[in-house]
């Protein structure tokens, strides 16, 4: 009686290669070049964009754009976009007081004092990054415009909206890495739990902080929806007072670029180049930070 | 009022009262500052209604779910119907427009991320995450630009080759019904395509990440591929990852709104089957017409249409966030 195990091979053949070998290693190596190459486009549509901007900004950009407000007349050629730029640096300066405070205050609600409405607070904070701008533009229209007209003032409450939930976020998450053991150290000391906060635990997250804080102005430097519904937009001459409307420079290439004049398209490549420069110093130092740090190695927020 | 001033002058028993009467006013104080986040996102429906009420108050709350003709220049101060603000196309635009996007930056986001977790050298894997990420730093409104005078160029070719070749099958055709102009839902799918894949892939990276090492190492040791490792020991212990990543970044194409504004071309009057039809999304019938509404309700219109887009960006954002917080509290 055979059991077959018993039987001898009747064909011995056991260095073959396992069956489909040569099937499956032509499936990984398919499967490895289609994922390298959806990596290289994804990789060629960055350059793209970042190339076709440069090239065309390249063209206009000068000392005359840098310096001059746009013409009165959008199809004449000249002029630049002065006004925009200061008028982005100062909404996005009264953003950033604003949003900062609070941001870190909420941050460390949320991860030093906890409860119930810490979880609520850290929820909604989720929330709020996921609310669209142009919505943030509509509140802030309907809270503050309403009353007291376009403003620099208006924009930079939408801006710090924008900014809040991503200060929030980032602080948070470097406050968590902060080591326990120094807070229960300062705490044995004799110390309060507030100025354990504001003078260990801050001042030792401060670098990852500086980097959230960083990439959000990145941010919101580049929002142009919420602008449009609070600041409204200037053209005619630089404004240096928050509480008139003003212009930015997110809004002069909006402005600029959807109508049909070459002069005025071309001045907002530049700026578009201008505003891409500005966001990517913003960026790229932030994570430059964020790689230096001791707290929070090698996370970007 | 320096600390060490105060320890000098007085008793330290008085000092420790006074620092815990500090202590309790820097808890408050943060704890306001708690509070104020859960405010805004209440304030903020609070004002979007607020405005929106004489809109729903003139025309009945449901005719604009029941109308997909906007048509500003047909409404009177005192005519209550037919609603000339219905709103169902533009739901249908951001919902069209984002399933697009959705599809192709999905796709594409969970290969870059595997690509860069797993297959990548490793002296590669930093830069690249780093130049991913460099696409969610180019503003909205620079790649609308973009979009009108480098990308709808060039999508001419695939644009017109995808409604000469589906456009006439059945049943399906319609929604590839040519011809193919330029500005169109297809357009905007696109550049909201790109513009949600770093998000995508950001957290798509994160999920692959935590991927137990055993597991992969297991499969490696039975003589699998390092493809046939990343679907059996990866994929299938990310799908709810991927899904929440893919919903935050549906919440983010929602509302995404300049770029969409200047590709889509703006079409406010109804529904059109096909993707390379122009048309309209909420975001951006708000940025086209709020400083210039001046028709009888028609700001308040746009109101009606912010809190809707509100609401749908709230319920996916929260979804989106619980499915990920699900996965596990160290992702996202």
């Amino acid at each position: 009686m055979s059991t077959g195990l018993l039987d001898p091979p009747t064909q011995s053949r056991p260095l073959d290669p396992p069956p489909h070998r040569g099937r499956r290693r032509w499936v990984n190596a398919a499967m490895t070049t289609v994922l390298g190459l959806v990596m290289a486009a994804t990789i060629a549509v960055l350059l793209w964009v970042l190339g076709y901007v440069a090239a065309q900004g390249l063209k206009y950009l000068g000392p005359e754009f840098l310096t001059q407000t746009p013409p009165g007349n959008p199809s004449d050629p000249g002029g630049g976009f002065v006004n925009g730029i200061i008028g982005s640096f100062i909404t996005v300066g009264i953003a950033t007081v604003v949003s900062v405070p609070l941001g870190v205050a909420a941050a460390v609600h949320i991860v030093e004092y906890g409860g119930p409405m810490a979880r609520y607070a850290s929820f909604l904070t989720d929330v709020l990054v996921g609310v669209p701008t142009i919505v943030t533009g509509a509140f802030v229209y309907a809270l503050w415009v309403v009353f007291f007209g376009f403003s620099g003032i208006a924009g930079g409450i939408a801006l710090a909206l924008v900014m809040l939930p991503l200060v929030i976020r980032a602080t948070a998450e470097i406050l968590r890495l902060v080591p326990t053991e120094l807070r229960e150290v300062s705490l044995a000391l004799g110390i309060t739990r507030a100025r354990t906060i504001t003078s260990v635990v801050l001042p030792s997250a401060i670098s990852g902080i500086i980097t959230g804080v960083m990439l959000a102005v990145a941010r919101a430097m580049g929002e142009t929806a919420p602008l449009l519904l609070t600041v409204l937009g200037n053209d005619l001459f630089v404004e240096f007072n928050p509480t008139q409307r003003m212009s930015t420079l997110s809004l002069q290439i909006f402005g600029n670029a959807i109508t049909g004049f070459h002069a005025a398209q071309a001045r907002a490549w530049a700026g578009a180049l201008t505003l891409i420069a500005i966001v990517l110093i913003f960026t790229i130092t932030a994570r430059l930070l964020a790689r230096r740090s001791s707290i929070g190695k090698g996370r970007s927020a | 009022m320096s600390v060490a001033s105060t320890r000098l002058r007085g008793p330290l028993v008085l000092t420790r009262a006074r620092w815990r009467g500090r202590d309790a006013v820097f808890r408050t104080g943060v704890a306001a500052t708690s509070a104020l986040v859960i405010l805004i996102v209440a304030a903020t429906a609070v004002f979007l209604v607020f405005q929106a009420v004489p809109a729903l108050r003139q025309y009945s709350i449901g005719s604009f779910l029941s109308s997909d003709r906007w048509a500003p220049s047909e409404a009177t101060p005192t005519s209550n119907a037919p609603n000339p603000y219905g709103i169902v196309q533009f739901i249908y635009g951001t919902l069209l427009t984002s399933v697009i996007a959705m599809v192709i930056a999905v796709a594409v986001a969970v290969a870059v991320a595997l690509f860069i977790t797993d297959l990548a050298p490793l002296w590669l894997r930093r830069p690249l995450s780093s130049l991913v990420d460099l696409l969610a730093a180019i503003p909205s409104v620079v790649y609308g630009f973009w979009g009108i005078f480098a990308l709808l160029p060039a999508l001419a070719p695939l644009g017109t080759g995808m409604s000469t070749a589906l456009g006439g099958l059945p049943v399906i055709g319609a929604v590839f019904a040519g011809p193919f102009f330029g500005p169109s839902y297809f357009a905007a799918g696109i550049v909201l395509a790109i513009m949600v894949l770093p998000i995508v892939a950001a957290l798509c990276r994160e999920v692959f990440a935590v991927a137990p090492v055993a597991e992969k190492e297991a499969a490696l040791a039975l003589g699998a591929t390092k493809w046939e490792m990343l679907r059996m020991a990866v994929l299938p212990r990310s799908r709810s990852g991927i899904m929440g990543a893919s919903i935050l970044g549906l919440g983010r194409a929602i509302g995404e709104t300049i770029a969409v504004t200047m590709v889509i071309g703006n079409n406010v009057l109804g529904i059109s089957a096909s993707i390379f039809q122009q048309g309209a999304t909420m975001p951006s019938v708000i940025a086209n017409e709020f400083t210039e509404a001046t028709q009888p309700f028609h700001l308040s219109a746009l109101f009606v249409v912010a809190g809707w887009l509100f609401v749908i960006a709230l319920i996916v954002n929260i979804i989106g966030k619980l499915i990920i917080r699900r996965v596990g509290e160290a992702i996202a």
